[in-house]
């Protein structure tokens, strides 16, 4: 952590929560200024919510009721920060991780669930979310995204002249997905084509247990640099800095200011995921010092200086315990999927092939104890 | 009205079964919360606590600390109300049968620990004593327990400290585990003092050779009905349709195999055949496939209007599977070079090992072996597989006298069974076909004509 103290860093919002946009940021600081009252309650709310479910999810997974589960704890603020620096046009490629944008762009909670509970695919529509679904394969959304952007950039809908109709894409990654040829892929394409898309890597520190040493010898967000795209570090712990630079960059891509590299720094508190226990490869004192630059901490404290008052607190509590009610009742009485629903998104239409293998499973299946 | 719940251990690490309870954070009497931590527990990846699922008053904690758990099985029970979100529940409804059901559920769990678990991590526990792992490794013996496996030249001796864990990777812990083979009871030989994958399947060889010698003990009930269904039935119906459809025809002949025996041995180090597993059953379907070719009507199928004789072949292996005898074939195996062949073979027995045979594999056979040797038997009168009108049996292959010249000589024998369906194979066919084979086994050389 003290190697990244040379590097500069876009910080609106100190771990104390003292606000300030240093000089040569103003231009990142004049989105902020646009934002109204509501918008801080917004961010605070969805960063809290966030935190709940991602919270109940552990526990559901701890008592059987999911296969598995990806914490997000310590990164709310580069989701939610960065997910309402989005347009509403623009096209979202997250990784597996991305609770928190999902929450900026109304993915249905249950939906991420079932998903890790394996009951579904993710379930949602990505044409009409504009929210793809999460990239298991790492590195492999960050291809994805990149290939949409092309398509952006060669149907013309980048700096049309009417800024409503002007697409952008953004892809979420990790710092262990730089580290695949994909990423290194998508930046050469990006740059290449000059497309409209934002490379939002959240460096949490950990690749599961490789710290981002290991991964790189420059700051990340340098790492397109010899592609073409240039980059920025952000506090990712900084709702405020998060939302600003992304609007903005989001906004260059529209006006056809080509690919940009976001590093949002920010810290994993929780496991890679409920598979992995942290204990085994980093010290209590590097968590401890990223727990005292809690991003939810920092934003409370800001607001409680706007003037925010006990209630509204009290009222995201009481949300949040609302939230964690339901989803723990919804994932309780969620039903197996039918045996026959595998077979049935393959191709549109029967396909002999498909049937076969479905006749097939289903004698084997009835083979364990059934009549036949 | 209140009703019993139980939080039955959850597999909380993708693929694990089991985990060890490190220390209780409740006690019976207690009144819980939901997602309030009750347990810490340990599994092959970490250590975990546990949030009890519901809320409400603990009956019982249904195992000890240092216990290992299996997944699935209770871990607490509790009273709960009625209606309560999370609770997996017995039919029970009322706290006062609560005990009766508490004590038939844990006895279901006793019975479980009485099975040998089949742990990834942690070889196989003791299945005579209570399950319960050593937090420590156990003092490896000081004579290596793998035979022919020696530490390559140049290695330094590898220390052994008797109160390290056992160091083995993932995989390695893995194919102990499918192996049976107990980690904490094998001399590793890697560099880091780590267990080897030669260690584990030296061990596992090792372990093969005694497997058989302990008699189980007679079971108390004088009979025991298994239902015939799945695959039994399978194997039933196809083996009454053949025997009584085909009129099978045995043959039978010896044959002195030892240059067989040593052509496996030197394919077994050559590096082309490195990795690959090269047995007699691979000679033994080479020189079929060559007396084939030289005897094409016993690679054909028989019906009603005509015999189909087959210009390729689709070589079956009988395979014992747990779920019952298959025969999976492999598909043109007539075009395949020697070393094809011997993954083909390997591939073949680990799909069947695996249960992952699919009905593609067994369709289509026009040949059949059956390896009934490496049971021990010198040789049996195999059943036609349907469809098909020649079966080979490969008996076990050992030394035995023979006569060399005149003299009496101690040479690797075995006896070759076939079985031939009459209406299509005549004797002298059938047993060219056999003698080819035979001449093949015994001179192996004969495969470069």
């Amino acid at each position: 952590m003290n190697e990244n103290d040379s590097v500069p860093m876009v910080q609106m919002l100190s771990p104390e929560g003292e606000f300030a946009v240093p000089k040569n940021y103003a231009e990142y600081g004049s989105y902020i200024e646009r934002l109204t009252e509501e918008d801080f309650l917004k961010f605070y709310r969805d960063m809290a919510r966030c935190r709940r479910f991602d919270n109940e999810a552990t526990a559901l997974q701890r008592q059987g009721q999911l296969g598995l589960w990806i914490p997000a704890i310590g990164q709310e603020a580069a989701q939610i920060g960065s997910g309402y620096g989005v347009g509403h046009g623009d096209h979202i490629f997250p990784s597996y991780r991305e609770h928190g944008v999902a929450i900026t762009h109304g993915i249905e909670l249950m939906s991420i669930l079932k998903m890790l509970r394996g009951v579904n695919h993710g379930g949602w529509n990505p044409e009409e979310t504009r929210f793809h679904l999460y990239g298991i394969v790492l590195g492999s959304q960050v291809l994805h995204a990149t290939g949409y952007a092309m398509g952006v950039k060669f149907d013309g809908k980048v700096n049309t002249g009417n800024k409503a109709d002007d697409l952008a894409v953004i892809s979420y990654f990790g710092d262990g997905a730089t580290a695949e040829g994909d990423v290194s892929e998508s930046f050469l394409f990006a740059a290449n084509t000059q497309s409209p898309i934002v490379f939002f890597c959240q460096n949490n520190q950990w690749a599961i247990s490789s710290p981002t040493a290991s991964q790189t010898r420059v700051p990340l967000y340098r790492r397109g640099e010899g592609f073409g795209v240039p980059g920025i570090r952000i506090d990712g712990n900084d709702v405020l800095a998060s939302y600003a630079v992304t609007a903005k960059h989001m906004d260059d891509a529209r006006a056809g200011a080509g690919p940009f590299m976001i590093e949002a720094l920010t810290y994993r508190i929780g496991a890679h995921t409920t598979s992995d226990d942290p204990t085994k490869y980093r010290s209590d004192e590097e968590v401890a010092y990223w727990t005292a630059r809690d991003p939810l901490k920092r934003f409370e404290i800001f607001l409680r200086r706007q003037g925010i008052g006990e209630d509204f607190f009290e009222e995201v509590a009481e949300a949040g315990e609302k939230l964690a009610t339901e989803i723990r009742e919804a994932t309780f009485a969620l039903k197996n999927p039918d045996m026959e629903d595998m077979f049935k998104h393959v191709y549109s239409q029967p396909h002999p092939v498909i049937d076969e293998q479905l006749d097939w499973l289903k004698r084997y299946e009835a083979s364990f104890g059934g009549e036949n | 009205m209140s009703k019993i719940a139980y939080f039955n251990l959850p597999d909380v690490g993708e693929g694990l079964t089991e985990a060890e309870i490190v220390s209780w954070k409740v006690k019976p009497g207690d009144t819980v919360k939901v997602n309030q931590v009750v347990v810490e527990i340990e599994t092959a990846k970490s250590l975990v606590e546990l949030p009890c699922p519901f809320e409400g008053v603990i009956s019982e904690l249904m195992a000890a600390e240092g216990d290992t758990v299996e997944v699935g099985k209770p871990l607490i029970s509790a009273t709960v109300a009625d209606g309560a979100v999370g609770a997996t529940v017995s039919e029970a409804a009322s706290v006062a049968t609560a005990h009766e059901a508490v004590a038939e559920v844990a006895a279901t769990a006793a019975a479980a620990e009485e099975r040998t678990p089949n742990l990834v991590g942690y070889g196989v526990a003791d299945p005579n004593g209570p399950v319960r792992r050593k937090r420590v490794g156990v003092v490896p013996p000081a004579v290596p327990v793998v035979p022919g496996v020696p530490a390559p030249a140049g290695h330094l001796a590898v220390p052994t400290h008797p109160e390290t864990h056992v160091l083995a990777k993932p995989p390695i812990r893995k194919l102990a585990a499918d192996l049976g083979v107990d980690l904490s009871k094998v001399a590793p030989t890697g560099l880091n003092g780590d267990i080897t994958r030669e260690d584990v399947l030296g061990s596992a060889q090792q372990a093969s050779v005694f497997r058989n010698l302990s008699t189980p003990a007679a079971p108390s009930e004088r009979e025991e009905r298994i239902p015939v269904k799945g695959v039994r039935k399978a194997i039933a119906n196809a083996m009454v349709s053949s025997a009584f459809t085909a009129p099978h025809v045995s043959i039978f002949v010896d044959v002195d195999a030892t240059r067989t025996m040593e052509y496996v041995k030197r394919l077994k180090a050559s590096t082309d055949f490195a990795g690959t597993k090269v047995t007699p059953l691979l000679i033994m379907a080479k020189a079929m496939m060559w007396a084939v070719r030289r005897n094409p009507m016993v690679n054909a199928t028989f019906t009603a209007e005509e015999i189909i004789v087959h210009n390729f072949v689709n070589f079956g292996i009988a395979a014992a599977t747990p779920r019952g005898l298959i025969v999976p074939n492999i598909k043109d195996a007539d075009k395949m070079s020697m070393l094809e062949l011997a993954q083909a073979i390997e591939q073949l027995a680990a799909t069947a090992r695996e249960g992952k045979t699919t009905p593609a594999d067994m369709k289509d056979g026009t040949i059949t072996i059956t390896n009934i040797g490496v049971f021990g038997v010198d040789t049996g009168t195999p059943i036609l597989n349907p469809g098909e009108v020649a079966i080979v049996a490969l008996g076990s292959i050992r030394p035995k006298p023979w006569v060399v010249n005149n003299e009496i000589q101690v040479r690797q024998v075995t006896t070759i069974g076939a079985t031939f369906d009459h209406r299509v194979v005549d004797g002298d066919v059938a047993s060219r076909f056999v003698q080819d084979v035979a001449s093949v086994i015994e001179e192996p050389a004969l495969l470069l004509d």
